[in-house]
């Protein structure tokens, strides 16, 4: 069963309609790549995934959970809301990570803050604190971060910087992580290593949406790609498939400008 | 020279105690303003429209497009018009107007009167001050919070924090970050302004050094008591520029 189904998705910014009729399924521990020129409403799709923003139409199931559904009755109650939101996570393209707070705080600030709402937390305060650090810990040293936990995102590159952000995703394991553009904001020189931890995670077989502008990436690490034009989806297939072998006139036109 | 003559540690005397209002006024405006300020920078950002939905309603019942009315009836959001007005409104006027109207105004209407001792006094212009500051500090928070990247607040969203967590362990640090220069420039502002506080005979530091000239405790005629207050002023805010100056230097350390 899929893990992740979007149902009829739509959304206007006042007349504009941004998003038309977006429905696909994503199997677990599969990738997803998103392409599409600029826009094509992909940021809209990750930031309604995400409850940043509210489709119009549509729903989103998670593990069989309708977690929206724009024609029945939804909570606007915070609580829900950030429930639901934790299914999800997401990296931006410009990394937003919380310049007061050193890479491994960043990483570990909102597993601290939920931790709080544990019935155990009183008791357990200082054991908690201590595996949620440990695990931060991990997870910087899966991103080839061990020596930088305490250093300060001004003190680090584009591309540290964007590695602590994906951490600090991860943190929470959500069902399904949502990359936007995340090498766009980078020197090309830098995109390299952002691209090879997004790889391991998919090796790992971990649940993906990426949004990205690199065809040979999205070709190479993605099980499924997804050519998005003017708010719909044109095309959908097997990565290599789409990439090399697209079926849509639309789709072979984009990518005959990435080669 | 003057601190040889008789008078001086008279003068000296009545000038600390002067400067002890001073003081008491300056914190009393500080405690006051800083979180009203914030409750009033809230207030002119709150988007609070109430008739945004019987609009949208009574227009989707009737199966119309909004029309110039309906969209600016949609757009009227009385707490921050209230706040952006008087906040307009204290800016717009001078502090000592305000001291003055604040204290004999209630009289004068009959609402109530403030009494006439030292303390009720000070009581109006504590409020005043407090009020005046409290729009200039609102502003200044107003542009800080701004200022803060969308993207903070939407990253915190993301990782499931409730939007009280992300005011207080996101927002905020950056948001003192940005306001403690232009913040400085108020307090320090505020230092002296409090000298205002005379247009109704508040006896704080500078009431005193020119009661010295008019006439207090059998001495009159002194001028030297003005320019002697300059010394306590500078001191002060002297004191004040350099906490301010450490606070600022602390924040250094994220960007
Ligand atoms: N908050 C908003 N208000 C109004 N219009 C918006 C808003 N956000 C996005 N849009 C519009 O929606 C459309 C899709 O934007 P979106 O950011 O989803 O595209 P994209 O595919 O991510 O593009 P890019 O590759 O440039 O990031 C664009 O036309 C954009 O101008
Ligand atoms: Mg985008």
């Amino acid at each position: 069963m899929a893990i992740l189904e979007v149902h009829n998705i739509e959304k206007h910014f006042g007349p504009t309609r941004v998003l038309e009729d977006i429905s696909f399924a994503l199997e677990k521990g599969q990738a997803l790549a998103i392409i599409g020129s600029s826009g094509s409403g992909k940021t809209t799709l990750l930031r309604c995934l995400n409850f940043l923003e509210t489709p119009d139409k549509g729903r989103i199931v998670v593990g069989g959970e309708t977690l929206f559904d724009a024609e029945g009755p939804n909570s606007r109650k915070e609580q829900d809301i950030r429930r639901k939101r934790l299914h999800f996570g997401l990296v931006f393209q410009s990394f937003n990570l919380f310049p007061q707070y050193t890479a491994l705080q960043n990483v570990t600030l909102a597993s601290q803050l939920l931790a709080k709402e544990r019935p155990d937390f009183k008791q357990n305060k200082k054991q908690i604190f201590a595996q949620i650090e440990e695990e931060g810990r991990e997870l910087l040293e899966r991103m080839g971060l061990a020596n930088r936990a305490g250093h300060y995102p001004s003190q680090l590159s584009g591309g540290q910087q964007q590695r602590v952000a994906i951490a600090r995703a991860l943190a929470l394991k959500p069902d399904i992580l949502c990359f936007d553009e995340p090498t766009s904001a980078l020197d090309p020189e830098l995109t390299g290593e952002v691209l090879k931890v997004i790889r391991g995670l998919a090796d790992q077989h971990t649940t993906m949406i990426i949004v990205t502008h690199e065809m040979a990436f999205a070709r190479d690490v993605a099980d499924q790609v997804m050519f998005m034009d003017r708010g719909l989806i044109v095309e959908q297939g097997p990565a290599r498939q789409v990439i090399e072998n697209p079926r849509e006139e639309r789709t072979r036109q984009f990518l005959a400008r990435y080669h | 020279m003057f601190w040889t003559t008789p008078e001086f540690p008279v003068v000296v005397k009545a000038l600390n105690e002067g400067f002890l209002v001073t003081l008491q006024l300056f914190f009393v405006t500080i405690i006051g303003a800083v979180p009203l300020g914030l409750i009033i920078s809230f207030g002119s950002m709150s988007r609070w429209a109430p008739l945004r939905r019987p609009v949208r309603w009574a227009l989707a019942r009737k199966g119309r497009k909004p029309g110039r009315v309906a969209k600016a009836l949609s757009a009227f959001r009385p707490i921050s018009l209230i706040c952006r007005l008087v906040v307009w409104a204290i800016r717009g006027t001078p502090l000592i107007l305000q001291i003055i109207a604040l204290f004999y105004v209630p009289g004068m209407l009959d609402l109530f009167t403030w009494g006439g001792g030292e303390s009720s006094r000070f009581a109006a212009v504590a409020v005043a001050f407090i009020i005046n500051y409290a729009c200039y500090f609102s502003e200044i928070y107003r542009g800080g919070i701004q200022s803060v990247p969308v993207g903070q607040q939407e990253a915190g969203q993301v990782l499931g924090m409730t939007r009280t967590q992300i005011f207080f362990k996101v927002t905020l640090l950056q948001m003192i970050k940005r306001i403690v220069p232009p913040m400085s420039n108020e307090i320090i502002t505020l230092v002296k302004d409090t000298s205002l506080a005379r247009a109704i005979s508040l006896k704080e530091v500078i009431w005193v050094a020119e009661s010295f000239m008019k006439g207090n405790q059998g001495i009159s005629g002194l001028l030297w008591p003005l320019f002697f207050v300059a010394v306590y002023y500078l001191v002060f805010s002297g004191v004040v520029t350099l906490l301010l100056g450490r606070l600022e230097k602390k924040l250094a350390y994220f960007q």
